[in-house]
Parts: C-alpha cells; sequence; structure tokens
C-alpha cells in the first residue's frame, strides 16, 4: 500500500520535472529566436555558395542587354564595382587580361557598376584604355540588393548550371583571376 | 524524501502545504500559534518551494519568485530611464561618429554612456533578456500559483476545521439552542445575495465572486500576449520601419515590398505662416520664432509593377493613385503606410554654365550638365562646342594630388572641360571645381563661367507597416479585461459551522472588509445569531 503511493509519487515527480523542461525549452527557445532575429536584423540577405544566383538583365554601354540566365552553360565571372574604387579600378586591367583567354573557354565576365553616371563609367573605361568584356550600370541598385553588395569590389563565381561556387570581396591579383575563371570553366 | 501529508479529514495534501486543502486544519506546526492565518494561495504548497533538486527545478524557482519578478522590472525600468537621458545612437546627428558624438557633446558622462552601451539600450541583448525575464517570470509565478490555487478552492469542505475558523479574520461565536428556524433565513438571505450556498451536516459554505481571483491570470496573460507580439516584430515581414528617400522626378521601389510598389516623388513642399495671410493669432509666435511650419508635404505617384520582372530590368509599371502625403496623413496601401517623416531642401541636382571668352566676357552660349547623368558634348554652334573629359560628382585631391571622387552623390562636383572654338581648333582644357577654376595647360583664351544651379528637393518618408499591431491589441484587452475581474468583484466566503451547541460563524474575502462585513450583518439581522467580530480590527483598537 505504502509503495503504490511512493510510485504514485514519484510519477507525479517525473511528470513535474518533464513539464518544467518542456516549459523551459519553449521559453528559451522563444527568446533565443528573438535574440538571433534582432541581431540579425541589420544584416542584409546574401547570396549564399551553392545556391542559385539571382536573375538579372542589364543594359551594356552598348545598349544590348544581358540577362544572366542566358549565360547557362556558361561560367560567369560577376564583378560589382564603382568608379571612385580604387581597387576595382586596379583589379580591370587583370580581369580583362584573363577575359581573353577564357572567353573561347565559355566563362564570361559581368561587371555590374553600382549606379555611376553612364558618363563616368565611359571615362573610366576610357581610362583604362578600353575594357573588352560588357559593362552594365545597375542604376536604382535592383541587383545589388539582390546580391547583398555592400563592401566593392565584390566578385561572385557562377557555373555552368547557374550556382554560385565562390565569393570574394576585395582586390583580387591576376594569379587569382584565373584561378576563379578556371573553376568556373564548363 | 518529501512526502504528501494526509490530514485528520482524510485529505491528501502536496508538501509545504500550509492548512488544509480540503478541512483547513492547520497543518504547518510553525502557524499554529498564529492567530490568524495567512489566506494568501490559500495556504497551498507553490510548487517551487518544496522541489529543489535538479537544475530545471532550480531555474524554474528562481522564476517562480515574485521577489526575483519585483527586482527584475526594477532593474529595467531603471535601466529604461537612463536610456532616455541622453538621445539613442539613432537619434544623433549624422556629424561624426558614435564614439566621439557623446563624449565631444556630453562630457564624460557621455563617454561612458556610450562605453556602457546606453547608446543603443533598446536593442542591447542584455536589456532584451531582461525584457524576456520578464515574461518568463511572468508565465513561471503565474503557473506555479494558479495551479495549486485552483487545485485548493476546488477541493475546499464545506465543514472546515475549527482551527481553521478560529483564526479567520471574522468570526463569532452565538449560542445555539433555538436556531434552527433562523438558519432557514440564513440560508434563503444569502441565496438572495447571490452566494453559491452549499450545505454539509447542517453546516454552511456561502460562497461568490470566486472567479475573481482569477483576474491576475488573466491580467497576466494579456501581457504575455503583449509580449507575444512584441517578439513577432522580430519575425520578417511582419514589422517594417524603414526610410526612403526619394528626390523630385525620381522613381524609386518601395523597400520590403518584393518589388511590388514604386513611388514617384512630383514635388515636396514646405509651407510657413504667413504673418500678412494668415491668421493674426500666430503673429506673436512668427515674431518669437521667425518661422513656423505649417506644412510638410509630398505629392506622390504610387505605382505597381505589372508582370513579372528580374532585378535590373526595367518594370512595366501600372499608376495606382496619387497622393499628397502630409504629416499624420500617410499613403496607406496593402499593409503598408508611407508617412511623411524628413526633407532635404535644395539639393544639387544641375549646373549651368556659360562658354565665354576671357577678356571680352562675351558668351557663346551655356551648357546645362545633370550632376546624375550628364552629357558628354554639348555643340553650341558656330563651331562652338565643350566636351565634358572627366566628372567628379564628390570632387577631392587624393594623396598624390590627382582629383578623385569620393562617391557618386554630387556633394561637390568638379568637371574638366574641354572647349572647342573656331580659334582654338585643338581645343582648351579647363578644371572647373565650385570656386575654383585650374588651367593645366597654361593661361585659356575661353572659360566655362558659372552661371547657376537648380536644385530638388527630397522627401523622406517613413515606409512603415505592422501586422502585430492586432496581438498587442488584444493583449491590452484581456489584461484590462484582468484588471475589472479583480477589481470590481471579490471573492467572499461565509462559513457557518455548528460546534455543540454554539453557531460559529466566519468570514473572508480578497478585498473589501467592510463589504463582505456589511452584507454578513445583513445576512444575520434577526437571526438571533451574533455577527461575527473583525479580528485585525480588535486587536488595533486594544
Amino acid at each position: 500500500m505504502l509503495q503504490i503511493k511512493e510510485k504514485g509519487n514519484n510519477n507525479m515527480k517525473k511528470k513535474r520535472l518533464v513539464m518544467r523542461t518542456v516549459i523551459l525549452t519553449v521559453l528559451i527557445a522563444a527568446v533565443a529566436y528573438t535574440l538571433y532575429a534582432n541581431f540579425t536584423k541589420d544584416d542584409v540577405k546574401k547570396v549564399a555558395v551553392g545556391e542559385t544566383a539571382p536573375d538579372f538583365a542589364l543594359v551594356d554601354m552598348n545598349g544590348e542587354q544581358h540577362r544572366l540566365s542566358d549565360y547557362k552553360g556558361q561560367g560567369v565571372f560577376l564583378n560589382f564595382w564603382g568608379t571612385w574604387c580604387k581597387p576595382c579600378e586596379k583589379e580591370m586591367p587583370y580581369m580583362d587580361n584573363q577575359y581573353q583567354q577564357f572567353k573561347d573557354e565559355g566563362v564570361q565576365v559581368l561587371a555590374v557598376n553600382v549606379g555611376d553616371s553612364e558618363l563616368a563609367v565611359n571615362k573610366f573605361a576610357d581610362r583604362l584604355g578600353g575594357l573588352s568584356f560588357p559593362i552594365v550600370i545597375d542604376k536604382d541598385g535592383q541587383v545589388q540588393t539582390a546580391y547583398g553588395i555592400n563592401p566593392l569590389p565584390a566578385t561572385f563565381m557562377i557555373d555552368k548550371d547557374g550556382k554560385v561556387v565562390k565569393y570574394h570581396t576585395g582586390q583580387l591579383t591576376e594569379e587569382m583571376i584565373k584561378d576563379l575563371m578556371e573553376s568556373v570553366k564548363p | 524524501m518529501l512526502k504528501n501529508v494526509k490530514c485528520e479529514c482524510g485529505h491528501v495534501n502536496p508538501h509545504g502545504t500550509i492548512f488544509c486543502e480540503s478541512c483547513g486544519k492547520i497543518l504547518e506546526e510553525s502557524e499554529k500559534d498564529k492567530k490568524l492565518i495567512d489566506m494568501r494561495y490559500e495556504g497551498s504548497a507553490r510548487r517551487s518551494q518544496t522541489y529543489n533538486k535538479t537544475i530545471i527545478d532550480k531555474i524554474w524557482n528562481f522564476f517562480s519568485s515574485v521577489k526575483v519578478g519585483v527586482w527584475l522590472i526594477v532593474v529595467t525600468l531603471v535601466a529604461s530611464a537612463i536610456g532616455t537621458i541622453f538621445p539613442q545612437e539613432m537619434y544623433i546627428p549624422p556629424l561624426m561618429p558614435a564614439s566621439e558624438y557623446y563624449e565631444d557633446q556630453y562630457g564624460f558622462f557621455g563617454k561612458l554612456y556610450y562605453q556602457l552601451g546606453f547608446h543603443n539600450l533598446y536593442s542591447s541583448w542584455w536589456y532584451l533578456i531582461l525584457i524576456a525575464s520578464i515574461g518568463v517570470s511572468l508565465i513561471i509565478c503565474s503557473l506555479d500559483r494558479v495551479v495549486p490555487l485552483y487545485r485548493a478552492l476546488k477541493v475546499q469542505r464545506v465543514t472546515r476545521h475549527e482551527g481553521f475558523l478560529q483564526r479567520q479574520r471574522l468570526f463569532g461565536v452565538s449560542q445555539g439552542d433555538k436556531l434552527e428556524d433562523s438558519y432557514e433565513k440564513v440560508k434563503e438571505k444569502l441565496k438572495a445575495k447571490r452566494y453559491h450556498v452549499r450545505e454539509e451536516d447542517g453546516n454552511i459554505l456561502a460562497e461568490k465572486g470566486r472567479f475573481s481571483r482569477w483576474g491576475p491570470y488573466v491580467n497576466h496573460v494579456g501581457l504575455i500576449i503583449f509580449l507575444i507580439g512584441g517578439m513577432l516584430r522580430f519575425v520578417p515581414g511582419m514589422y517594417v520601419d524603414k526610410v526612403l528617400w526619394v528626390r523630385e522626378g525620381e522613381t524609386k521601389v518601395i523597400p520590403e515590398t518584393d518589388g511590388e510598389y514604386y513611388l514617384k516623388s512630383n514635388r515636396f513642399i514646405l509651407e510657413v505662416y504667413d504673418k500678412d495671410k494668415d491668421n493674426e493669432v500666430f503673429g506673436d509666435a512668427i515674431d518669437r520664432a521667425g518661422m513656423v511650419a505649417k506644412n510638410y508635404q509630398s505629392n506622390v505617384t504610387l505605382y505597381k509593377k505589372k508582370g513579372d520582372t528580374v532585378p535590373g530590368e526595367k518594370p512595366e509599371l501600372e499608376k495606382v493613385k496619387d497622393f499628397p502625403i502630409r504629416v499624420n496623413e500617410p499613403l496607406k496601401f496593402e499593409n503598408f503606410a508611407l508617412y511623411q517623416s524628413t526633407y532635404k531642401l535644395d539639393e544639387l541636382n544641375k549646373m549651368t554654365f556659360a562658354l565665354s571668352e576671357k577678356q571680352t566676357n562675351q558668351e557663346f552660349g551655356t551648357v546645362t550638365v545633370d550632376l546624375y547623368d550628364p552629357k558628354e558634348k554639348f555643340d553650341l554652334g558656330n563651331g562652338y562646342s565643350v566636351e565634358i573629359v572627366s566628372y567628379f560628382p564628390d570632387f577631392e585631391f587624393d594623396e598624390n594630388g590627382e582629383p578623385v571622387t569620393k562617391s557618386r552623390i554630387p556633394n561637390n562636383p568638379a568637371f574638366v572641360f574641354k572647349m572647342n572654338t573656331p580659334d582654338k581648333p585643338d581645343g582648351e582644357v579647363s578644371f572647373v571645381a565650385i570656386k575654383q577654376t585650374i588651367e593645366p595647360f597654361g593661361d585659356n583664351t575661353y572659360k566655362m563661367a558659372f552661371k547657376g544651379i537648380e536644385t530638388k528637393n527630397v522627401s523622406g518618408l517613413t515606409v512603415r507597416k505592422d501586422l502585430t499591431l492586432w496581438i498587442i491589441a488584444l493583449g491590452g484587452l484581456v489584461f484590462m479585461i484582468g484588471v475589472i475581474q479583480g477589481a470590481y468583484w471579490n471573492h467572499r466566503r461565509i462559513w457557518i459551522r455548528r460546534v455543540n451547541n454554539e453557531v460559529w460563524v466566519a468570514g473572508h474575502t480578497n478585498k473589501n472588509w467592510h463589504g463582505l462585513k456589511r452584507e454578513i450583518g445583513g445576512v444575520l439581522e434577526g437571526t438571533g445569531i451574533n455577527e461575527p467580530v473583525d479580528q485585525v480590527q480588535e486587536k488595533q483598537e486594544k
């Protein structure tokens, strides 16, 4: 009789412990989520490696439209830059050199300007002795928003299936550009 | 080993119970000496104070303490108050970084304020944890009390132990040989006063307003709903509070609408009170303040995107409506509202120069440069033309003395012009910045004379969406229901027990003792049963 009672007592305690654990877990989870959400709310959503690169369509300096999805089957070297950005200026000639090497092997370069005036972009290209890859201007920043661009230059390597395989911010050397282009060669 | 306590009435009480849930017999030895018993939580055992073995129990018990809860609230209040001493980071002017601003403006205390993180208090991790702890404390405190209280009130017996009755604040004894008739009368009167009357072996328990005991807990549920509403603001898509800057004539995508909606600003208007035209009651204020704003208004057009486009593609826009956004008169669409919140007057937009000969000041035509999208060549006719060789919207000299631009915003535009004229077919080059002209290749015959600027106003609009408002309102409503429930009703109980030849009357209420006394007085009037005595008052009078 006494034993039965004690057993019941133990069961009740076990139940209570489970109850408390469940309630505390739910509360802690809610608090943790709120804190996490609060501290990530200012982070721009970045396109992660392994994800499909968001499609976009921009017009180049010759009035031709370039749509990312049109380059399916080729690797794409997607570079974001501005005319006032010194490291961007430095890596442009390297990009141009490597583009000459790789364009016949199926690697395309798209240089997305982050919203300078056409004049500024043209003068910039002239100053560098002319650039052979297409330069497009993202006037209202839609593409930058889609890719979560903040510091410049920013480079995305996109493979033949349209997936991002690498993301790099900061100036690139010619050697690095070569390796990057090699990595997305179809 | 903690054991349940079996009372002599047969009821099994959880360990830690002060007096029997059922009959009211005092179980806690230390309580037996007291003249009155503490009726809080019906003497039930708060679980937290009894089981303290695992870490879960320890956490639980910490939050279950009202003392801890009160301290959490006090600390939060003090912190919140400190957060209002100096402006928060988001409200300081963008003149210098926050790390310098606070020290510069407020001295040592400003620096301390910044270093301790009070400049960003309301979204700091420790402030959020304080608020969250209050929420946790609220839930656990309530659970820990409402469950035993509910149990105790449910299992309470009609016949209460003598010791329980004696120790009630209202208690009285009457000699009761000839009280049979009165008894029926008392029962009827109690029923007439809307008491719920239970009878057992000739003893009576009359009770009313028990639901008022749940008031504080309903109130807490309201607060918790309120906090959940606040928490949901952090869930993406539930709450938006962004700023949209749009220049006159410009069309911009409205943030957080997934590129669905666009806004064009047609005009920004700032009106001030005019002493001559407006009502003369404003006269004094205008004299004192100089300028008094009458109206801030952005005339805008809302567009919706038609069809699917990918980023960068020029969307086809369909006009939704024209609307004048004024202070407190936002433009509303779907769940969004656009409020007039700030503005910037006279932003540089276009600059005009005249090609002129230095000596004679004769002009050969003017060029107007759109600072956001300048043209490259300007043909002025008769063999005169101007070419922009370089454009620096935000000009400065770099470390090598080369002109560069800091950004693409025309804060300080500078140009390199090439002036082609019939007498100088190779052209002359001139570097022109604000209040500055440099002629890199020697003296020129011609110059670009500054003629004027065109400016535009910029509207600063707040983009707001709040899907949590109704949850917060619901929380407020439930909160108020709880307050009313607990405030306007009292839980009153009257026990009448026959002990041998006597009639014992005891009464208890959670508030408004005066009301209970009057009610008992009315019920017992003319029945021969004495009104119970207020033992607290009696003691004070002694």
